[in-house]
């Protein structure tokens, strides 16, 4: 038989209904594994006032079950043998007396009928109610007036349990389970009395109630286009909108508003903000796919008038909108014609970046330096006087009355307003990309100005947390220190920036503390000038190996590579380490490096034992061995060719020739190890052997530390 | 269009609508509150357990709000109906969408919608879960379940509902300035009763209030808050609470307080709300 669950409630929050509606489905189904209760598919979904589950087949009753206790010693003490007969309510007689090799002992058989379905249902419901766990959760009514009142989301209106067409005899809250619900709240008003569990998503159908969610999303995916197609519009696809659009209705009816075109000088993500934030509209493009004069919005009924009201409330709601919009809109416009998009920076100075790194005028001030900087000092390849400029101006449009009213819109803001101003296009641009990417998967800026501009901003934000010690600590990231550092990795594969991170840090931390003198960015690093801060760059460093770990994930690479050539030390050329990192993980993929790597482990063991001996060492180089082993001269050998052919090849950053080097070695070292004994008798002979193990290792060593590899 | 009804029919409307539910129909408090929460009648009656059905008419007061009358939809001063229902009736929705037929929104013909809107008040301790109704797409009513009011937990819970009389006049009205619409049907704006009031408050609010004075004011009743609330008499007590309040709002408009203070100032207004509370609870309630 199929069992209907229906909780009835005042309306609930959209964005709380899948869950919702997956957390019943999970306890049902874990409460009936519990209670031992065969059952087919389980179905969980909700509509704005009610949360609902089906499920197929559900056995007439659990399986009888026995289970078998063991007990105390037959020879226990009264008390101990009395406890055991009150837990398994069982008597003397009936337990058995069974030889163990501890003496005999006292066993319960348990056995258990099977219980009703109907019985079972009885348990689970009400249960069900009452562990649900909301987000947020409320009392209401007279209830409330007493501790332990019900909590839901909104009142809970009632419940539907019928098991077949019978009811499920059950209360919870003061509430008892019945077969009457109520269809949609315009239409269908009146209490509906459910037949049976099949008949449930029918009968709400007929009091203009759609049930299931995907079908409720359909629907508006589907009648949307269509109105938008009825004008030659596309609708702008938004899956989080038809989501929520259909949370907020039982009966959804899209419909095709419009607003005045003159609006359309606004920029076009602030109209589709307002409209998306605020009313939960749908945007359209034109033919050419520039934005519409127009709006879907999602009515919850069939109006008497076909929609005319409906529509024309909703279109003169957004007017207001757009109109306050165009207000502040045309107020940053007439400040930047008069003045340029200068005319806002004064303004940073009266906002707080973080109280121990000073004003938004103070970053835009070392962001500026610090862009130029990285296009002087060779690091990005474009325009050093744009990038300043760009800089410079990046950060206006947070005073904008624009971006005061709508602080989604930062950044590009500032771009439609650099437009205004007539700037060049580059500065534009890096003025609306300098906050990307803002996550995995967002676009990452690749024009120079930009990049120069994006990276500026978040080496400034990332070395000035740092050095005031504002670090990351576990789910804790206030300043999104972990983002930047993501971003900053992203920009810099993407683009294939060449340079050390060192001195850049360095350069951007030179910029906090004050000192006006450059670092120069392929010279050592300069010490002095830092002070006491130089190692601050290092922990940087550090958080970047890691970030870049998280980074690479996704794209296949190993976190156990990226820490073999991390250990060599040295390398702060991200680009040049992810090389690295990628040939190393296809060589090690192939046979020969498998192969290579376990000889590698074996040696390095060896080694590591000997190590540990505190034995003379005599010296390796001893003449007058009559006879070398083969196997020995033939490691040699390929040591001599393959040393120098991995060390020219990384210096000119052919990794995948210096992996090739390496190969020649796998030969050889299998050999070694087949045909030759390390711990030759002849200690001299032994310290001979183990001095090529050691020549191995660190020809190794000069491609990555293979002792970190995992596996 | 004089079918629809003029800015006080509607009022007029919604008392009698509420009166014939068994609501006392209150009047505006004589203080100057931020909203109709603030009226003794919602903050104190909603704590202890004693049943409480009522409605009135509140004048709200929110100084940064003024925009001098050049604002089509911004006031610093307007008005809110407000309804507390003690303990929250199990119909309460249905009865709201009964005041709508009242003022007549066909319900057949509008879209109304029940948007997920949770309700805080920093400055009174309070918070509860709700809607904001929309009709057509305008948020026209604010429905909220009080879970808790000054630091107590509400026992019985009240349903509060808060209609913005402007916007759901302008909204059957179908006029776009606020100053525009009809006031009554004998050929009143709203406009002819309130412009001069927002261009001279805005004026006050945001140019001439003098904030010495202001501060000094503060100061001032929330030291006879306290003597009150030590003499235990709730209800005075609460009057200087709510100056508290809107002197912290006048000064917050003239800018004078800094974010970072900001919050201090609604801590100690909070405190003040609570100490009220405490004694009102202690005395039954």
């Amino acid at each position: 038989m199929n069992f209907l669950l229906e909780l009835g409630s005042e309306e609930i929050p959209a964005r709380m209904q899948a869950a919702a509606a997956e957390q019943l489905a999970r306890r049902f189904t874990d409460a009936l594994k519990a209670a031992g209760l065969a059952h087919g598919a389980v179905t969980a979904d909700a509509t704005p006032r009610r949360l609902w589950l089906r499920a197929a087949d559900i056995a007439a009753a659990s399986a009888a079950s026995s289970e078998e206790r063991k007990g105390p010693a037959a020879t226990a003490p009264e008390a101990a043998i009395a406890g055991f007969l009150r837990s398994t309510g069982l008597t003397r007689e009936q337990l058995e007396e069974r030889e163990t090799p501890k003496g005999v002992v006292l066993f319960a058989q348990i056995k258990r009928d099977g219980r009703s379905a109907n019985d079972i249902l009885a348990e689970v419901v009400p249960t069900l109610v009452r562990d649900f766990d909301w987000p947020k959760s409320m009392r209401w009514g007279a209830a409330s007036a007493t501790a332990g009142s019900p909590r839901w989301v909104r009142p809970l209106t009632g419940i539907v349990a019928l098991l077949g067409d019978t009811v499920v005899d059950c209360s919870v809250h003061g509430i008892s389970a019945g077969r009457q619900t109520r269809g949609h709240r315009i239409h269908a008003p009146g209490l509906l009395s459910i037949d049976n569990a099949d008949s449930y998503a029918a009968q709400l159908l007929a009091a203009k109630v759609i049930v299931a969610s995907a079908e409720r999303r359909a629907i508006i995916e589907t009648r949307a286009a269509e109105v938008a197609a009825a004008r030659g519009l596309s609708v702008i696809p938004d899956a989080g909108l038809v989501a929520e659009n259909a949370g907020l209705t039982e009966w959804p009816v899209p419909m095709l508003g419009s607003f005045d075109p003159a609006f359309l000088a606004v920029p076009r993500e602030v109209i589709q903000l307002t409209m998306r934030t605020n009313q939960k509209y749908f945007a359209c493009t034109d033919a050419g796919g520039a934005l519409a004069p127009n709006f879907i919005c999602v009515a919850n009924l069939d109006a008497s008038d076909g929609g005319v009201a409906i529509v024309a409330g909703n279109e003169r709601v957004l007017s207001a909108r757009l109109s306050d919009a165009k207000f502040f809109w045309d107020q940053d416009v007439a400040t930047v014609t008069a003045g340029g998009l200068e005319a806002f920076l004064p303004k940073l100075g009266d906002i707080v970046f973080h109280e121990k790194l000073g004003t938004v005028a103070d970053k835009v001030e070392r962001v500026a330096k610090l862009a130029r900087w990285l296009v002087e000092s060779g690091a990005i390849t474009g325009d050093a006087t744009l990038a300043e400029q760009a800089a410079r101006l990046c950060k206006a449009d947070l005073v904008s009355a624009t971006v005061g009213e709508f602080p989604e819109v930062q950044g590009l803001a500032g771009a439609y307003l650099a437009r205004v101003a007539g700037l060049d296009p580059q500065v534009v641009d890096a003025i609306r990309d300098h906050y990307k990417p803002v996550g995995q998967g967002d676009d990452v800026p690749t024009a120079s100005v930009s990049v120069a501009v994006a990276l500026a901003d978040k080496l400034d934000t990332l070395v000035g947390f740092f050095w005031q010690n504002e670090l990351p600590t576990g789910s804790r990231d206030p300043f999104a220190l972990r983002r930047a550092a993501l971003g900053c990795l992203g920009i810099i594969a993407n683009s294939n920036l060449r340079f050390s991170l060192l001195p850049v840090f360095d350069q951007a931390h030179v910029a906090h503390l004050g000192p006006s003198t450059d670092v120069k960015i392929t010279a050592r690093r300069n010490t002095n000038l830092l002070g006491d801060h130089v190692e601050d760059s290092f922990v940087l460093l550090d958080f970047f190996a890691d970030r870049l770990k998280v980074q690479q994930r996704e794209a296949g690479v190993r976190h156990d590579l990226i820490d073999a050539v991390f250990a060599l030390g040295g390398e702060d050329d991200l680009v040049r380490l992810l090389a690295r990192v990628k040939a190393l993980q296809a060589f090690i993929a192939t046979d020969d490096g498998a192969n290579l790597l376990a000889g590698y482990k074996r040696a390095a063991n060896i080694l590591k034992i000997e190590a540990k001996k505190d034995e003379p060492t005599p010296d390796p180089a001893r003449a007058g061995r009559e006879e070398v082993h083969p196997a020995e001269a033939a490691l040699a050998a390929a040591l001599d060719a393959a040393l120098p052919a991995a060390a020219a090849a990384v210096a000119a950053e052919e990794f995948g020739a210096a992996m090739t080097a390496l190969a020649g070695l796998r030969a050889p070292v299998d050999r070694f190890f087949a045909d030759v004994m390390v711990n030759d008798p002849d200690p001299a002979v032994r310290a001979e052997r183990l001095a090529l193990l050691g020549r191995f290792r660190d020809a190794v060593h000069a491609v990555a530390d293979f002792s970190k590899v995992e596996g | 269009m004089s079918a629809s009804l003029s800015f006080q029919d509607i009022i007029l409307t919604l008392q009698r609508y509420w009166g014939g539910q068994g609501c006392a129909i209150l009047q505006p408090y004589d203080l100057e509150v931020g909203a109709g929460t603030f009226h003794p009648a919602t903050t104190l009656r909603a704590l202890g357990p004693k049943p409480w059905n009522a409605a009135f008419v509140q004048p709200s007061r929110r100084p940064s709000d003024g925009r001098y009358g050049e604002n089509p939809n911004r006031l610093q001063h307007y008005y809110q109906f407000q309804v507390i229902l003690k303990p929250s009736p199990d119909d309460l929705i249905d009865l709201y969408l009964g005041s709508l037929d009242a003022i007549g929104i066909d319900r057949h013909k509008h879209d109304i919608r029940f948007v997920e809107d949770d309700w805080e008040s920093p400055t009174l301790g309070a918070w509860g879960l709700g809607w904001e109704v929309w009709c057509d797409g305008m948020e026209v009513t604010q429905l909220t379940y009080f879970q808790q009011v000054a630091g107590h937990e509400c026992a019985p819970v009240a349903g509060e509902l808060t209609y913005g009389l402007e916007r759901l006049a302008m909204y059957v009205q179908g006029v776009e300035s606020v100053y525009d619409l009809r006031y009554n049907d004998a050929g009143v704006s709203y406009g002819d009763v309130f412009l001069k009031n927002e261009q001279q408050f805005s004026a006050y609010n945001f140019e001439h209030a003098n904030t010495e004075r202001l501060f000094q004011h503060f100061k001032d009743v929330s030291e006879e808050c306290r003597a009150l609330v030590a003499a235990k008499l709730p209800l005075p007590a609460y009057d200087q609470a709510i100056k508290a309040s809107h002197l912290f709002n006048l000064l917050n408009a003239r800018g004078v307080i800094s974010v970072a203070e900001r919050q201090a100032y609604i801590g100690r207004v909070r405190d003040l709300v609570k100490g009220v509370a405490d004694v009102w609870v202690e005395q039954g309630a």
